[in-house]
């Protein structure tokens, strides 16, 4: 029996008896627990590379409510790269404008002018369900292509046992139990991973003793696409901050913090909710316009990590891994960056190009990526909700000033938006001999730039990348079973030479499968390139 | 820069009174409110971290 724990919205990928339910136990290079957004991003990249992914997840789609609204630029980059980027920009709701709010005034506005000459934008706002309706959507494309992906819906795993050289997991379905073997298991089944259950492993951090009151509506009137943002909000039972955002269906995301002491069943009550909306609709107005209640939920959020990502053959990518407060949008964005991280090389592991310590060096900078995430979002929580009579006084102090004075508007924290980050210092990154511009110094991802018709990022797919920037001699470089495609650039727009070269005339880049920069010289040297491979593949080729 | 710790106020009374002039007749909070303010702006005057980090410390 496979208990079903949420209804889902769109059912994607329904239960089908397989072979491997009664025959001789079928072994797998990578078995991916959960279709969640991390699990199918990660089983999209690794197909697309040639490398056998199985995703076993216990419901057969995306499931109801949005959860997750906020896509940051670098995840649509990874979407674009895997296929499904188009989709979600398409169907998304790009916003500029943001008003912040304490008590009865309006403090500040500000207006994210989006950068110039990127494909995606700084970020969109689109359901959950629908993110992962576009990554399935692409995986079934890329298996017409031919890419070896399997997803095995209401396939709920209820045991992992690791051993030496292969993991075992027990698999229950409508029809009963079966078992399999993989080489690599790849926990992706979120915050309450029954696969770190399993294996009794801690997952400790800081719980905010706070709930949050989430509802959806969905309003038939007209009304601005802005963030609005309030601290102490003026409306009756609006708890200490409050929210409203737009997404895509005529639908609006609206958060109340209601505090620690509160009771639940009474607050889910659709009265109740309403009479908070209302409230929050007429402050500006002074009316209320017709609106549903699509969803409605309450959180508590923590901050959390496990201590290692790596345990043998099993790892764990996206929230199982780390769980942060929801503000500055930074779990599924950054869950999609563990899967990127991932997928090139476990392609190298599996295809037995480079030795198993290569997948240390993902747990490493995932693990870092995790803690900058975790910083991020507990300071934006504690800025919401100050810890102390001192912390309180500073943050009205903040929020006075920022009324009046522009240099108090960067101290408020609302949540700051989901940035990649940059392996600064990592080992598997080599040398600066370009001095170049710090947005695409060794460790970050490139940033895009045009490139002809289309974008920088658009050309950087596959494995690792030359870039070779100018009228510069350049000649292709090949170390073992690395192939590196050249790709030579002579007709540069402003932005991509701002962007790459500074002052240089030319500038070579040493790009990886996840588009994050390894080292930059300003002339071709066919030997630093080799070192700055070997480098780059953690010194594990095999 | 570095932090100074030497005298470095013109005519010190006149400041000290200003400075607990703008404090009279507010209650508590106000005052703390008010410190809290003034001590945003000035830290933002001086803007350099390594003083403010200094200044962090010299205040313990
Ligand atoms: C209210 C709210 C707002 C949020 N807003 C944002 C936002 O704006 N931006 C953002 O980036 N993030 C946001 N998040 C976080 C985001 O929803 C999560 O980070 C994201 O869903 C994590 O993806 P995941 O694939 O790691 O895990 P999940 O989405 O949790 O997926 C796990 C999958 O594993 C399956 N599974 C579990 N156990 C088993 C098992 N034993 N066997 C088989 N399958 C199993 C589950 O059914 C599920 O399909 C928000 C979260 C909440 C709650």
């Amino acid at each position: 029996m496979v208990a079903t724990r949420y209804e889902t919205v769109f059912d994607l990928y329904p239960y089908a008896r397989v072979a491997g339910q009664s025959g001789p136990v079928q072994r797998h290079p990578v078995v991916i627990v959960g279709g969640g957004p991390v699990g199918l991003a990660l089983a999209l990249d690794l197909g697309q590379r040639g490398t056998p992914a199985l995703v076993l997840d216990d419901h057969e789609g995306a499931g109801l409510g949005s959860k997750a609204i906020c896509f940051a630029k670098r995840t649509l980059d990874i979407a674009t790269r895997l296929g499904a980027g188009q989709k979600m920009v398409d169907k998304g709701v790009v916003w500029n404008v943001g008003k912040v709010f304490h008590g009865q005034g309006k403090i500040f506005e500000f207006n994210l002018l989006p950068e110039d000459g990127h494909l995606n934008p700084a970020f969109i706002n689109l359901q959950q369900p629908y993110f992962e309706k576009s990554l399935f959507e692409a995986i079934e494309t890329a298996q017409a292509n031919g890419a070896p992906i399997e997803i095995r819906g209401r396939n709920q795993v209820t045991g992992v046992t690791q051993q030496e050289d292969l993991v075992t997991i027990e698999v229950d379905t409508p029809e009963g139990l079966y078992r399999l073997d993989a080489d690599w298991l790849i926990a992706c089944d979120g915050a309450r991973s029954p696969t770190r259950e399993m294996l009794g492993l801690s997952f400790e951090g800081r719980v905010f003793e706070d709930n949050f009151l989430i509802a959806d509506v969905k309003m038939k009137a007209d009304f601005p696409t802005e963030r609005w943002f309030w601290f102490e909000p003026p409306f009756e039972g609006a708890g200490q901050s409050a929210l409203l955002h737009k997404q895509p269906d005529d639908i609006w995301r609206i958060d109340f913090q209601l505090g620690w002491e509160i009771d639940r069943e009474r607050e889910m009550e659709p009265e109740r909710i309403r009479s908070r909306v209302d409230a929050m609709l007429s402050s500006q107005s002074g009316t209320v316009p017709e609106y549903d209640l699509e969803w409605t939920s309450i959180y508590t959020f923590q901050c959390r990590r496990m201590q290692r990502f790596r345990h043998g053959r099993v790892l764990f990518a996206g929230d199982s891994a780390h769980q942060v407060s929801p503000f500055g949008a930074r779990g599924a964005n950054s869950g999609v960056q563990d899967a990127e991280n991932l997928a090139w090389k476990l392609d190298l592991v599996c295809k037995g190009i480079s030795d198993q310590a290569l997948l240390d060096s993902y747990a490493a900078e995932r693990e870092h990526a995790a803690d900058e995430n975790i910083l991020n979002s507990t300071r934006a929580t504690d800025f919401m909700t100050p810890k102390t009579e001192i912390s309180q006084i500073f943050r009205n102090a903040v929020l006075d000033l920022a009324a009046r004075a522009s240099f108090a508007r960067p101290l408020v924290n609302s949540g700051r938006l989901s940035v990649p980050s940059v392996y600064d210092g990592f080992p598997l990154f080599g040398e600066d001999a370009l001095q170049g511009p710090a947005v695409s110094r060794p460790g970050a991802p490139c940033p895009d730039a045009p490139v002809g018709d289309g974008f920088l990022l658009g050309n950087l797919t596959g494995g690792f990348t030359l870039l070779a920037l100018g009228e510069i001699a350049v000649e292709p470089v090949r170390l073992e079973a690395i192939e590196t495609r050249l790709l030579h650039l002579t007709d540069l727009s402003p932005e991509l030479r701002a962007r790459y070269m500074g002052s240089s005339l030319g500038a070579i880049y040493l790009i990886r499968p996840d588009q994050h920069v390894v080292a930059r010289w300003p002339a071709f040297d066919a030997a630093a390139i080799e070192r700055a491979l070997i480098t780059a593949t953690g010194e594990t080729l095999v | 820069m570095s932090l100074t710790l030497d005298p470095n106020i013109h005519d010190p009374d006149d400041f000290y009174q200003e400075l607990l002039e703008a404090h009279e007749h507010l209650s508590k909070a106000e005052s703390d409110a008010l410190n809290a303010r003034l001590i945003l702006i000035l830290a933002n005057h001086i803007g350099d971290r390594e003083v403010l980090r200094a200044a962090l410390v010299a205040a313990k």
